[in-house]
C-alpha cells in the first residue's frame, strides 16, 4: 500500500505532531491562564509576542528559528557547544518548529476555555481555604479540560500540516524532518511522484478525520465527567 | 464584635463607605435594595474585594487594616461564604464538595461532617453530582460546604433569592436551625423583609453604599425615616413575645411581652415558646380615652414619644410603653383634630398582628423586647431534629436568664 519511504514520512509526522503538542501544552496552559486572568503592564506586548507565529509568514518563523536556534544562532551555538544539541536537520528541530507555530492556537483555545469558567467558583474555592495555586489545580484546571482538549486537537492538526517553518529551519531530510507535507512537496517535484503524493494525501485525510472523531469522543467523556451534559 | 469600617470607590462611580459593628453571635441582616452595596460589604469581609482603606476585624482576628498594612488572603480568613448561586464544583460529587473546605481548614474541627449532613438533610445526595440537584438541594449542599470549612463567621448572600417560594420554604427551616444550633455569627444579606424578620436578631440597613441604621431588629425596622430609602414595605413594631395560653374554642392564643399581653390567632407552638409578633403601623389606631365599646381586643396604654411626618397624608406616631414602644400610622388631620403631641397619654388599639414563629428569643439583642422569661432550647419542638449540640463540639447551650 505505502512504500517504506512513505511509512517513514507518516511515522515522522505523527511523532513530530505528538511531541510538539505534548511539549507546548504546559506552557500554553500557563500563558493562557495568565492572559485570561491577570492584568499587568505590558500585557499587550506579551500577547503580541505570543501571537507572532500566527501572523508572521511561516517561512519567517522558520528563519527566525534558524538564526536563534540554528547551530550558529544566538542561542543555538551555546546549545551546541555546551550540550551538544543540534536542532537543524533533526526531528527534534522539526518538533520545535511545529510547536512554535501551533503554540498561539493552543493558547487561544485554552484562554477561551478559562474565560468561560465563572471566576466566582474559584472565589468559592478560595473562601474554603484553597490558595490561588490550589484553586487552580483543583478547580480551574479540571473545568478547563474541554478547552485543553480542543487546544490539543488544534495543535495536533497544525503540527501535522506544518510546512514553511519546518523546511526553512530544519530543511527536508528524509527520515529526519521529511513529514507528510514535505514528502508530498518532494513527490510533486519527481517525474513519477503523482501516485505517492495522492497516497499521502489520502493518509492526511484519514489522520485528520481520525483525530476529529477521537477528539469528539474524548470531549463527550470529559463533559460527562464535568456534569456539563 | 465584628467591626467593619471601610471605604471603597469603584470606577463605576459606586462608593462604599461603611462603619458599623455587628454582634459576634446570632444573625445580623444586611438589609437594603439591590445595588445598595450589601453584597460588596460581605465581599470585603470575605476578602474577594479589597477596600481602599479601613479596618475589618472579627473579635481579635484582624482581616484587613490599611494602616497596619494587614490584608489577610481569602483562604486564611476562615469565613464561610454561601453565594446566591450555590457555586458548587460541577466536577465533584456532593461529598467531595462538602469535604473540600473541611480538608483545607486550619481551625479545629468542631463542626462534624455527619452532623452537618444530618442537619441539612443531604445524606441521600452524597454520591450525586451538582447538576442533578434541585436549586434547594444545591443551596443546602453549599451551606454544608461552607459550614464544614469550620468558619468563625458565616456570610450568606441572599441564599434564597434564586429560589421559588416552595424552595424558600424548604430552606428557611434549615437556616433557622443553623442559627439556633451553631454558635456561629452570621452576616446575612437580604432584601426581603420576611427573611430578615424570620431569621435575624440585628439589622444593618444599607442604602447607596452606606449603613444608614444599625442595631436590634425591632429598633431598626421601625424607624420611619428608613421608609423612603429601603423601599415600600410595611413599617411596624416587632415584639419578641412568649406564648402563654391557647384558647381552642375561639381559635386564639395569648402571647405576652413586658408591656402586656396580646390575643392573636392560634399559634402552632407550645406554651412557653417564643413568638415574634409584628404589628404594622397602619393597623394601630390611637384613642385619647380608654376604649370600651370597640371590637378591638388588643389595647395598650402609653405616652406619645414623637410624631414624625410620613408619606402622603400620614404621620408616624411613636408611643412609648412601659418598656418598649409601638408605632402607629395616623393621618395628619387626626393629629390636628385630637391635638396629639409628645407627652400625651394615649391608648393604642391594635387591629391585626402577624406572628412569625420563632424558636428562640434568647439571642435577641433588642434587650428591651426580650421575653420576660427567656425560653431555653429545651422548649423548642425538636420534631425530627437529630442531636443538636454535637455539632458545636459539646459546647453547652448558652442560657440567658
Amino acid at each position: 500500500m505505502l512504500t517504506p519511504e512513505e511509512w517513514t514520512a507518516v511515522r515522522l509526522s505523527l511523532e513530530v505532531a505528538f511531541w510538539a503538542t505534548i511539549w507546548s501544552l504546559p506552557p500554553a496552559i500557563l500563558v493562557g491562564w495568565v492572559l485570561a486572568r491577570f492584568d499587568f503592564p505590558g500585557k499587550g506586548i506579551f500577547d503580541g509576542i505570543v501571537h507572532l507565529p500566527l501572523v508572521l509568514p511561516k517561512v519567517v518563523v522558520g528563519y527566525l528559528l534558524l538564526i536563534t536556534l540554528g547551530n550558529r544562532g544566538y542561542l543555538g551555538q551555546y546549545l551546541n557547544e555546551w550540550f551538544g544539541i543540534s536542532l537543524i536537520f533533526s526531528t527534534a528541530g522539526a518538533t520545535v518548529a511545529a510547536a512554535v507555530v501551533s503554540f498561539p492556537l493552543t493558547v487561544n483555545a485554552i484562554r477561551l476555555a478559562i474565560g468561560g469558567i465563572d471566576q466566582g467558583i474559584e472565589t468559592a474555592a478560595r473562601t474554603l481555604g484553597a490558595t490561588k495555586l490550589d484553586a487552580f489545580f483543583t478547580v480551574t484546571l479540571p473545568l478547563m479540560m474541554p478547552g485543553v482538549l480542543s487546544g490539543c486537537l488544534i495543535s495536533l492538526a497544525s503540527a501535522l500540516g506544518e510546512f514553511g517553518a519546518t523546511i526553512t529551519f530544519v530543511s527536508n531530510v528524509e527520515g529526519q524532518t521529511r513529514t507528510i507535507p514535505l514528502a508530498i512537496y518532494s513527490a510533486t517535484h519527481m517525474p513519477d511522484g503523482d501516485a505517492m503524493a495522492l497516497r499521502l494525501t489520502v493518509v492526511s485525510v484519514i489522520l485528520a478525520l481520525g483525530s476529529l472523531i477521537l477528539a469528539e469522543m474524548a470531549d463527550r467523556r470529559i463533559k460527562l465527567a464535568l456534569g456539563q451534559i | 464584635m465584628i467591626e467593619i469600617d471601610v471605604c471603597l470607590a469603584r470606577n463605576t462611580g459606586f462608593r462604599l463607605e461603611v462603619n458599623f459593628s455587628a454582634p459576634e453571635r446570632g444573625v445580623t441582616a444586611l438589609f437594603g435594595r439591590s445595588g445598595s452595596g450589601k453584597t460588596t460589604i460581605i465581599q470585603v469581609v470575605a476578602g474577594s474585594v479589597r477596600p481602599d482603606r479601613g479596618r475589618i476585624a472579627v473579635g481579635d482576628d484582624v482581616f484587613f487594616d490599611s494602616e497596619q498594612g494587614i490584608d489577610l488572603p481569602m483562604e486564611r480568613r476562615g469565613v464561610g461564604y454561601v453565594f446566591q448561586d450555590a457555586r458548587l464544583f460541577p466536577h465533584m460529587t456532593v461529598e467531595n464538595n462538602l469535604r473540600y473546605g473541611e480538608r483545607r481548614s486550619r481551625r479545629a474541627r468542631t463542626i462534624r461532617f455527619d452532623a452537618v449532613v444530618d442537619m441539612l438533610g443531604i445524606g441521600h445526595l452524597l454520591k450525586r453530582r451538582p447538576h442533578t440537584l434541585s436549586g434547594g438541594e444545591k443551596q443546602r449542599v453549599a451551606i454544608g460546604r461552607a459550614l464544614l470549612s469550620q468558619p468563625r463567621l458565616l456570610l450568606m448572600d441572599e441564599p434564597l433569592a434564586s429560589l421559588d417560594e416552595m424552595r424558600k420554604g424548604e430552606i428557611l427551616p434549615y437556616l433557622e436551625r443553623l442559627r439556633d444550633e451553631l454558635l456561629l455569627p452570621i452576616l446575612y444579606v437580604s432584601h426581603s423583609v420576611e427573611e430578615v424578620l424570620r431569621l435575624s436578631d440585628a439589622v444593618a440597613a444599607v442604602a447607596d453604599g452606606k449603613v444608614i441604621a444599625c442595631g436590634g431588629l425591632a429598633d431598626v425596622l421601625s424607624q420611619p425615616e428608613l421608609l423612603p430609602v429601603l423601599g415600600r414595605f410595611d413599617l411596624g413594631t416587632i415584639l419578641d413575645c412568649t406564648v402563654t395560653a391557647h384558647d381552642e374554642e375561639f381559635g386564639l392564643s395569648t402571647v405576652s411581652f413586658p408591656d402586656g399581653e396580646l390575643r392573636v390567632p392560634l399559634v402552632g407552638r407550645p406554651v412557653g415558646a417564643a413568638a415574634r409578633v409584628r404589628i404594622r403601623s397602619r393597623d394601630v389606631s390611637l384613642s385619647l380615652s380608654r376604649p370600651i365599646d370597640v371590637s378591638v381586643t388588643n389595647r395598650l396604654s402609653g405616652t406619645i414619644a414623637s410624631i414624625t411626618r410620613a408619606e402622603g397624608p400620614f404621620s408616624d406616631v411613636e408611643v412609648a410603653l412601659a418598656h418598649g414602644k409601638l408605632h402607629s400610622l395616623v393621618t395628619q388631620e387626626s393629629v390636628q383634630r385630637l391635638a396629639l403631641e409628645p407627652g400625651m397619654a394615649v391608648w393604642a388599639m391594635i387591629k391585626a398582628v402577624t406572628v412569625d414563629s420563632r424558636p428562640a428569643g434568647f439571642n435577641s439583642p433588642g434587650a428591651e423586647f426580650r421575653s420576660p422569661s427567656p425560653v431555653s432550647r429545651r422548649h423548642q419542638p425538636a420534631a425530627t431534629l437529630p442531636a443538636l449540640r454535637v455539632i458545636a463540639g459539646g459546647t453547652p447551650p448558652r442560657e440567658t436568664s
